[in-house]
């Protein structure tokens, strides 16, 4: 049998590894939710899920076959065609960030070398699919929730940007592992005062990206219903669903990564699952920080959300961004 | 169109078309089914059409047509989250033209009720204030469940006193129905010390909170006049400067007996109007406390127990009786032919009158502070519609 191409190998491997990631991340994104829902339920002196199987942790399960029998409504105004296209839209780029993840030393679909940027290109495209959605569905409520989400992005992806961009100065690189790998002695985060402020400017500008309380206008459900997803229902909404908490896993990773020092711990060298493990434990230390905040705040109003970003966060981040720029020269990369 | 809407039209909106939006009946923060068709440039609204009607129920004809012993329990239904003075002010009503005398005792387990009935209503409004401003989904549901908690307690107390939780016939002409419990007096102290706990956990969670101040300092401003010229009551004049509360300008129930305070704020926002009501909670438990403490000895009702329904018959005459609920002033018009029902009957709903000035404070906002205002006002649609 004729050896493959070295191509041809390394697709495979791709795809083989891309395939596993990916339904790694659907399986997390079912238990995600049901450890938010616990998280909540504890903060709000309930129980929570508890019925469906031991301490209800079968739930996820429960809800998925629900979502997958329940039949699928377009409404008769819909653009079709826009309307069915959007939940893909909106999926397809939470799933791509992962594709640039080290989950740890080596374990990952591609390290590439500008990783970040990756990220930080294809997290901002999901904004399509919220559009797409919104305008598809011919519904005011989701024609205002789309308008609210445009204005939204567009406003907290620069400043996203800016404070993701810290640490890539700070390490001297954008690949992801070289990163993480020079935060081996001290996460970013205690890097202080310009590491800390940084990862919670990250923290503030990943609640607008994830669009959670108080940054939820687009869903906003006590004006706008469900916002953009309104009309949706079914395996569609279970998409849009699948997608939002994808997106919000992604950019705990990216947290954990970028400030906590990704997969560095006790151990970590002795086994890349070790390693993994503290990725893990890291991001999801993350993912409920912003789940603390989203359970105990109100929202505030579009207006506020923008004034925000462009009088605060947008200055304070390129404050920040240029301060480190300057530590660093004067420092040399990596001191 | 309203010329208060095209006043913000002219104010330099610069194109393109209106959006009209209808948001409810069926709509999460209507409040029970209350519809608001709003003309939107961009976010901000510019014209209001209020749409009420939808839960009328023929109040004011079952009202003529039931006895003045049947009345009151379907009077919880006013009001159905403060049925308790709702049925107050029918059966006082009643009193005051059948000119009926109400035993002390009576008269402080109406306080005691009516007070607790506050406490209950205005948790159930903080709670759901927060919904509409923090979403079923974040911070607002947080402190929803937590007020709920708190409500059920009260709730607790009125189901060990009358066997219902939410529309009760505890009040009846010439006094109350049962007398307390064994040990209710106990634990209503109980319940009332935990709930004032809480407050202060309420008050930390939302007044030190930057958002929360953000949403309702300044938004949905009612200034003194126009709180007067609408004639809104309750917390809501209150929170625009006016001492204007029943409980002290007309005493009833022996209201005059008791030691609290009327809060007034001056600014006449949202967050007025949240810090009247958070005074209020603490002043009801004071009260509760007080008429605990000076609870007299003797009967229940100056009548003996009824054997049908007919049975009680109030003078000729006609009279207006009113009482402050928890969402302002809630009056009985009543006139009375002799027979066992009155004659003709005429409820004054408080949110139907602090539902109206909703149009004169919402132009020109966002649909973000439509709901928040909306939930600052309080409105039961129960008694708007009747």
């Amino acid at each position: 049998m004729p050896a493959l191409p070295p191509l041809a190998l390394e697709t495979i491997r791709a795809f083989i590894v891309g395939f596993i990631v990916l339904n790694v991340i659907i399986g997390m994104v079912t238990y995600v939710t049901l450890l938010e829902r616990k998280f909540a339920a504890r903060m709000q002196s309930r129980i929570g899920p508890y019925r469906v199987g031991p301490h209800g942790l079968l739930q996820p399960i429960a809800d998925a076959l629900k979502l997958m029998m329940k039949e699928d409504v377009v409404p008769r105004q819909a653009d079709r065609s826009v309307y069915n296209l959007a939940p893909i839209v909106f999926l397809v780029p939470c799933m791509l960030i992962f594709a640039t993840l080290p989950f740890a030393p080596g374990l990952g679909v591609a390290d590439l070398n500008i990783g970040v940027l990756f990220f930080l290109a294809v997290s901002a495209m999901e904004i399509v699919g919220l559009f797409m959605g919104g305008w598809g569905s011919n519904n005011k409520y989701a024609l205002i929730s789309a308008m609210r989400a445009v204005n939204q992005i567009i406003s907290y992806d620069l400043p996203f940007i800016f404070v993701a961009l810290i640490p890539v100065v700070l390490a001297g690189s954008l690949r992801l592992s070289d990163i993480a790998a020079a935060q081996a002695g001290l996460p970013y985060v205690f890097w202080f005062p310009l590491g800390t402020l940084a990862f919670f400017a990250y923290i503030v500008a990943t609640l607008a990206a994830e669009n959670r309380v108080p940054f939820d206008i687009l869903e906003a459900e006590s004006e706008l219903i469900a916002g953009f997803r309104v009309e949706y229902s079914g395996m569609k909404f279970a998409l849009i669903q699948l997608g939002e908490y994808a997106h919000m896993i992604g950019t705990s990773f990216l947290g954990a990564l970028l400030f906590l020092g990704a997969w560095s711990g006790p151990w970590a060298d002795t086994s890349p699952w070790w390693g993994a493990l503290w990725f893990l434990l890291k991001a999801m230390f993350v993912f409920l920080l912003v789940t603390w905040i989203r359970w105990s705040f109100v929202r505030i109003r579009v207006d506020q959300i923008l004034a925000i970003s462009w009088k605060l966060l947008l200055p304070a981040s390129l404050l920040l961004l240029m301060a480190t720029a300057v530590v660093v020269v004067l420092r040399g990369p990596g001191g | 169109m309203d010329p208060e809407a095209r006043k913000v039209v002219e104010l330099g909106y610069g194109g393109s078309e209106r959006l009209t939006m209808n948001m409810g009946p069926q709509h999460p923060s209507a409040h029970g089914v209350f519809r608001a068709i709003l003309s939107l440039e961009g976010e901000t609204v510019v014209g209001v059409d209020a749409v009420i009607g939808y839960l009328h129920r023929c109040h004011e004809k079952l009202g003529e047509s039931l006895t003045y012993t049947q009345y009151p329990s379907i009077a919880s239904k006013t009001d159905y989250v403060a049925a308790m003075t709702s049925e107050l002010a029918y059966v006082r009503a009643a009193e005051l033209v059948g000119k009926v005398e109400v035993p002390k005792r009576a008269q402080y387990l109406r306080v005691i009720v009516a007070e607790l009935q506050r406490i209950a209503s205005h948790c159930l409004w903080l709670g759901t204030w927060c919904l509409d401003m923090g979403g079923a989904l974040g911070g607002g549901a947080t402190v929803f469940l937590y007020c709920i908690r708190e409500r059920e307690w009260v709730l607790d107390l009125f189901e060990a006193l009358v066997g219902a939780r939410l529309l009760y016939g505890f009040h009846q002409v010439g006094g109350v129905r049962y007398d307390i419990p064994a040990r209710w007096a106990q634990k209503c102290r109980e319940t009332i010390g935990l709930v004032e706990r809480r407050l202060d956990e309420y008050e930390d969670m939302l007044e030190r909170n930057a958002f929360f101040q953000a949403r309702t300092q300044g938004v949905g401003v009612i200034s003194r006049e126009l709180a007067q010229t609408v004639g809104v009551s309750g917390p809501l004049i209150r929170g625009s400067g006016v001492s204007y509360d029943i409980r002290r300008l007309e005493p009833y129930s022996s209201y005059e007996e008791f030691d609290f305070k009327v809060p007034v704020e001056t600014a006449g926002d949202c967050y007025a109007r949240y810090r009247v009501r958070m005074v209020e909670f603490r002043e009801s438990i004071s009260i509760v406390r007080q008429a605990l403490d000076g609870l007299p000895e003797g009967p229940v009702s100056s009548r003996p127990g009824v054997k049908s329904v007919g049975q009680v018959r109030v003078a000729k005459g006609e009279g207006y009786a009113r009482v402050e609920g928890p969402r302002g002033e809630v009056g009985c018009y009543l006139i009375s032919d002799g027979g066992p029902k009155p004659y003709r009957m005429k409820w004054r709903g408080a949110s139907f009158s602090n539902l109206s000035v909703l149009p004169h404070i919402l132009i020109g906002t966002k649909v973000a502070d439509v709901v928040a205002i909306m939930g600052s006002v309080d409105p039961v649609f129960g008694e708007v519609d009747r």
